[in-house]
C-alpha cells in the first residue's frame, strides 16, 4: 500500500487537471476546490474500486470522502483486506 | 404571507452578490425581426440604434424568409393557434406526424419525435432509454442542456476529456460490464465551434458495442455538404443512434427540437420521455414554418454554402487583423480575450461602433477563458462583414491586442 497515495495523485492529475493547471498535493482540496466535479467522482471510484479489488459503497463515496488525495487513500484502507 | 421580507430579503442579496460579480444578465431589446440589420434598445429606455448581428444562431438566414413567414401565417390559418392538448391526448395534428417524417428522412436516420425545444429533447431522452444498470460517459464540454438530461437519469455518469479519443476508449474499457453504454456528445460545440471526431467515435461505439448521441442543435441545416449535420460531415450518415437538435437555430429559429434515431429508442420516448408526456408540442404554427424550411433545403444548398463562404472570409479578416481565434472551420467563431472584463468592455465598444456581438465568461466558458462568440449567417452580405472587421479592428486596436499573443494579452488583461 506504500504507493497508494502516488497511485491516487498520478490518476487524479492526469485524469482532472488541465494542460497549465498547478500541481496538486495530497492535500489539495479536490471537490470543493473544484478540481473534480461530483460527476467525475465516478471514474475515480471504479478506478479505485478494480485496481485494489475492492467495492466501496455508495453511502461511503461522498465528496467529503474524495476531497483529497489523502481522504481517498484512506477511504480506500477501510475496505482493502 | 410566506412571502416575507426575510425571504424578499435573501433573494435581494442573491441578485447583489450577482451583481457585484459582474455577471448579472441584461436583456437588450430588439425593436425588427431577427436579421443581419437589427434595430436595439439598449440600454433599455434609450433610442434605437441599428447595428449588424454578430450574434445570433440565424446560420441560415431563415428566421424572417418570406416563405417561411407565408407558410407560418397558412399553417395558423388552417390547423389554428395552439393545441390546448398534449400528444397522446388530443395534441398531435397531421403536421406534427407529417414534420416528423420529414425530419427522419432529412437526417437520414429511422424515426423521429418532436419536443417542445432540444432542451426538452435532451432532459427527456436519458431516462427514456436508460436505466441504473447503464453509464452515460459524456464529452466534458457537452452543452448544459444534455448535463441537465444526464442529471435526471439514474444511469451512472462519467466524462472524457473534450474530443480525447484515447481518453474516451478508457472509459468504455473501464465501464465495460455496464448493461449499456452511451457516449454522448455535441456535433458542433457552441462556445468554441470545433466538430465532434464523430467517425472515430463511430468506431469506437462499434468496437465496444455503445451506443452514441449527438447533439447537432449547431449543425442540424448546415453543416455537411448538404447541411445534414454533423454525421454528414463525417461521413457517418446512419451510423448515430440518437440524434438530438433544435428548430431554434438554423431551421427557422422559432422554437421546438426533436429526438432522432433509432425506430425503438424513439418510441421509448414516445412512451417515457416527461417533456413529450407532461407538456403542449410545437405549436402548428412553428410546425408549418419548420416544415417550409425543410422544402427549401431540400431544393438547393445555396444558403449552407454562403454560409461556408462568408464563415472562411469572416475567418481570414479577424485572422489577418491580428485577432486570437479558437481554431475550427464552422459558422462559430470565437475572438479569444482571456479576461472577463475585457470581454465585456470589448463588446460595448462594438456596439459603439453598429456591432451587436456578446462577451462570454466564466462560468459559460472555462476560467480565463473569455472571449467574444461571433457567428456568422447566410444573411450577412460582405459589406455586413467588412464593416464589422473594421469595428473589431478598431476595438481590437483601442486596447492595444492586435497581433499579440494569447500570453501577451493575458499580461496586459489578466485572466
Amino acid at each position: 500500500m506504500e504507493d497508494l497515495k502516488d497511485v491516487v495523485l498520478k490518476y487524479v492529475s492526469e485524469e482532472y487537471l488541465e494542460e497549465g493547471s498547478d500541481p496538486i498535493t495530497y492535500d489539495t482540496p479536490l471537490i470543493s476546490g473544484g478540481i473534480v466535479d461530483s460527476f467525475s467522482m465516478v471514474s475515480l471510484k471504479r478506478f479505485l474500486e478494480n485496481r485494489y479489488k475492492i467495492s466501496i459503497p455508495d453511502g461511503d463515496a461522498t465528496p467529503e470522502a474524495f476531497d483529497s488525495v489523502n481522504k481517498i487513500v484512506a477511504l480506500v484502507k477501510r475496505f482493502v483486506k | 404571507m410566506a412571502y416575507s421580507d426575510k425571504v424578499r430579503t435573501l433573494y435581494q442579496d442573491q441578485l447583489k452578490a450577482i451583481q457585484d460579480a459582474g455577471i448579472f444578465k441584461m436583456e437588450r431589446y430588439i425593436h425588427s425581426p431577427q436579421a443581419a440589420d437589427i434595430d436595439v434598445e439598449f440600454p433599455a429606455g434609450s433610442s434605437l440604434k441599428r447595428v449588424i448581428n454578430m450574434c445570433a444562431n440565424n446560420y441560415l438566414g431563415l428566421s424572417s424568409h418570406p416563405d417561411v413567414i407565408k407558410a407560418a401565417h397558412e399553417g395558423l390559418d388552417s390547423r389554428g393557434y395552439g393545441m390546448s392538448s398534449v400528444r397522446f391526448i388530443c395534441g398531435t395534428q397531421d403536421i406534427h406526424h407529417e414534420l416528423e417524417d420529414r425530419l427522419t428522412r432529412f437526417l437520414g436516420t429511422e424515426a423521429t419525435i418532436l419536443f417542445p425545444s432540444c432542451m426538452d429533447a435532451n432532459a427527456g431522452v436519458f431516462e427514456a432509454v436508460l436505466t441504473k444498470d447503464d453509464v452515460m460517459i459524456s464529452d466534458r464540454l457537452v452543452h448544459a442542456s444534455l448535463i441537465d438530461g444526464i442529471r435526471l437519469c439514474s444511469a451512472m455518469h462519467d466524462t472524457f476529456k473534450h474530443s480525447d479519443m484515447a481518453h474516451l476508449e478508457s472509459k468504455l474499457q473501464l465501464h465495460a460490464d455496464k448493461r449499456l453504454k452511451m457516449v454522448i456528445t455535441d456535433g458542433v460545440f457552441s462556445m468554441d465551434g470545433d466538430t465532434a471526431k464523430l467517425d472515430e467515435m463511430v468506431a469506437l461505439c462499434e468496437k465496444y458495442e455503445a451506443l452514441l448521441l449527438v447533439d447537432d442543435s449547431h449543425s442540424s441545416g448546415f453543416i455537411g455538404k448538404t447541411g445534414r449535420g454533423t454525421h454528414e460531415k463525417c461521413g457517418v450518415m446512419g451510423k448515430i443512434d440518437i440524434i438530438t437538435t433544435t428548430f431554434g437555430k438554423a431551421l427557422g429559429g422559432a422554437s421546438g427540437g426533436c429526438v432522432s434515431g433509432r425506430r425503438e429508442l424513439v418510441e421509448m420516448c414516445r412512451q417515457r420521455a416527461r417533456p413529450y408526456l407532461f407538456s403542449n408540442t410545437i405549436a402548428p404554427v412553428v410546425v408549418a414554418g419548420v416544415l417550409k424550411v425543410l422544402d427549401i433545403l431540400s431544393l438547393t444548398t445555396e444558403r449552407r454554402d454562403k454560409l461556408e463562404t462568408n464563415a472562411a472570409y469572416w475567418r481570414k479578416g479577424l485572422t489577418e487583423a491580428g485577432f486570437v481565434l479558437r481554431e475550427g472551420d464552422t459558422p462559430i467563431v470565437p475572438v479569444m480575450l482571456f479576461n472577463a472584463k475585457l470581454s465585456q468592455d470589448f463588446s460595448r465598444a462594438l456596439y459603439d461602433e453598429g456591432v451587436y456581438a456578446i462577451g462570454f465568461f466564466f462560468p459559460v466558458v472555462p476560467q480565463g477563458q473569455a472571449r467574444i462568440r461571433t457567428q456568422i449567417s447566410a444573411a450577412h452580405e460582405i459589406h455586413h462583414l467588412d464593416k464589422a472587421l473594421g469595428a473589431f479592428t478598431k476595438v481590437g486596436k483601442k486596447f492595444n491586442i492586435l497581433g499579440k499573443t494569447k500570453q501577451e494579452i493575458i499580461d496586459m488583461y489578466g485572466m
